[in-house]
């Protein structure tokens, strides 16, 4: 290493210790937008290097300049769009994009970085690391795998597990073929072997997740987060790059944490996930169940007594208040109920929406305090006190049945919602959750249902409490 | 092994632990923030990408270079600006309320005789 490339990567170094400070201010919402522009400090001083280091070795032709340039201006054109457009409820698409796109250029350091130095006369292959595999290997994967994420997210890719006869044996043999072509690599010089490897990895990222329901998904996205984490980290071994190699890892970290997180909070093994959906999964959603005349059936002004003559209420947020943006009108209507001396909280289940904290994000965006968004832990010795639960979209986390062995959700932590004096459960039919099978809590005595969209319930809710508290 | 090469593992592993005790205390509520983050951080790759920029001289390089640097400044500024975005609305106390909002709730006027009656404003 000499002397000037030493400068460089001290400051590469710099980053990567900016990323960490960054990361840990991110310890406290009200430290966490400091942490956010510390790593971006970090990242421009980390790019200003990286030019000076491309000017300083004068082989960067002006073609490339050009070429590289037009292509960050791009990018960042694309990504400032998508940033400011995006809304909070399709947070988990824009995240999976991200996944996608960084796992893409990671593979594509890799790719290029083999083809440079095959292209060289002789064509030596002293660079076919173990780590150039794994970079585009899991690049690859993580690049497809996003998409179809994304998809299934945006809806343009129907959500449910899409299991085909013989999907497991086509994703066996594409692993095969990936783990097979990436171990040839390390003893022949083959540019179109390189090919295949990234071929069979992209396919099997589709078929990966391709089988994987909507629910699942805050599992997914996490899993993918750290395969890009991964890619990124293996691409600064490729480059001999301490920047990538640290912040690779971290991102690997934070998505192994969250990923066992969310598969916890299912009670469900990561294979089992990956291995494909609950049972029928969401197709079985829209089905009515047949016993529809057991349950209570509860019009607004009923729900507004109860709601305005309670001292306690806890919201149960779910999947169903993104799905019909009905996020700022359940803080109006909290809101309402607050000035008239209700004491209300929320309810967080750790996989409530489609990515980790998705609840948290939305409710924050309607200007819900965040003291006031309980975890699963804090919150369930508080239903027993609670004299109203508002089930709002949220349908497994919430089933009793889970504490029975012996069905599909046996051992899952739930949110205890059937502990509360009365229930009230805003549906828009008796269909399933995602796994599949009846709520218990629907049928308890204390429960109430208000079939209505989420987004058409709050209004009619606000304003019933309205009138009745004058 | 080289010793460059154990460096670089050295590194690694250790980055991976301090990631995890550093993840580790993030609270739930602050999950989503943290993935759009740590998105942007592995955005870093855009090094890699412009780095092709050295060597690249031909028409393949060119076109690895460009995909490479569309993806990977996608992935920094737009994992930046979202995560400014979402943080920002992380607020301890509620805003103050509007004033419209409070002639709507407090006094009897026609406004909020409507808001009695349930009909005008049902949504913000």
């Amino acid at each position: 290493m000499s002397g000037f490339t030493g400068y460089i990567q001290l400051v590469y170094v710099l980053t990567a210790a900016l990323f960490v400070v960054g990361l840990h201010l991110m310890n406290s919402p009200a430290t966490a937008r400091r942490g956010n522009q510390v790593a971006l400090t970090g990242m421009v001083i980390a790019v200003i290097a990286t030019f000076i280091l491309m000017i300083h070795s004068g082989t960067v032709t002006a073609t490339g300049w050009i070429v590289l340039l037009a292509g960050g201006l791009i990018g960042s054109a694309i990504g400032l769009y998508a940033a400011r457009t995006v809304q909070m409820t399709a947070m988990p698409q824009l995240v999976s994009a991200f996944n996608s796109v960084g796992g893409g250029a990671a593979a594509l350091v890799a790719i290029y970085g083999y083809y440079d130095a095959e292209s060289h006369v002789g064509g030596v292959l002293g660079t076919t690391t173990v780590f150039t595999v794994l970079d585009v290997l899991i690049g690859s994967v993580t690049f497809s795998g996003s998409i179809i994420a994304a998809g299934k997210l945006q809806g343009f890719i129907p959500s449910q597990p899409l299991i085909f006869k013989g999907g497991r044996l086509i994703n066996a043999a594409l692993a095969v073929i990936a783990i097979g072509t990436g171990a040839f690599l390390f003893s022949t010089a083959s540019l179109p072997a390189m090919l295949v490897l990234v071929l069979a990895a992209l396919a099997f990222g589709v078929m990966m997740v391709l089988p994987i329901g909507g629910a699942d998904m805050p599992v997914v996205i996490s899993l993918l987060n750290a395969f890009t984490g991964t890619a990124v980290a293996m691409a600064g071994f490729v480059i001999a790059n301490w920047a990538l190699i640290v912040a690779g890892a971290l991102v690997g970290a934070s998505g192994s944490i969250l990923t066992k997180l969310m598969a916890d909070a299912m009670n469900r093994s990561l294979a089992n996930i990956i291995v494909g959906g609950f049972g029928t999964g969401d197709s079985a959603a829209a089905i009515g169940g047949p016993v529809d005349a057991q349950v209570r059936s509860i019009a607004a002004d009923d729900a507004a007594i109860q709601l305005g003559y309670a001292s306690k209420v806890i919201i149960v947020p779910g999947y169903g208040l993104a799905a019909a943006q009905a996020q700022h009108g359940v803080a109006e209507l909290a809101k309402v109920l607050e000035d008239h001396g209700v004491e209300v909280s929320y309810a967080i289940h750790p996989v409530a929406g489609r990515m980790p904290g998705h609840m948290n994000v939305l409710l924050a965006e309607a200007n819900v305090p965040y003291p006031q968004l309980k975890e699963m832990d804090e919150i369930n010795p508080e239903f027993a006190r609670t004299d109203v639960a508002l089930v709002i979209g949220a349908n497994d986390v919430t089933n009793p049945a889970a504490r029975r062995p012996g069905n599909e959700i046996s051992g899952m932590p739930i949110l205890d919602v059937d502990q509360a004096k009365s229930i009230i459960v805003v549906k828009r039919s008796m269909g399933h959750g995602y796994a599949g099978i009846d709520n218990e809590l629907y049928y308890n005595p204390k429960t109430s249902m208000y079939f209505a969209d989420a987004k058409k319930a709050m209004a009619e809710l606000t304003a019933a409490v309205k009138t009745l508290v004058g | 092994m080289s010793t460059a090469l154990l460096t670089d593992l050295t590194i690694f592993i250790l980055a991976l632990l301090v990631g995890i005790e550093v993840i580790g205390k993030v609270p739930a509520t602050l999950h989503t923030p943290l993935m759009s983050a740590t998105n942007a951080i592995h955005g870093i790759v855009l090094v890699g990408a412009l780095l092709i920029g050295v060597t690249a001289h031909n028409l393949v390089g060119y076109i690895l270079a460009f995909v490479a640097a569309v993806f990977a400044s996608a992935n920094v500024v737009g994992g930046y600006v979202v995560t400014g975005r979402m943080l920002k609305m992380f607020r301890r106390k509620a805003p103050e309320p509007q004033p419209e909002l409070e002639s709507l709730n407090g006094h009897k006027g026609l406004r909020g005789l409507a808001g009695k009656i349930g009909i005008g404003r049902t949504e913000s």
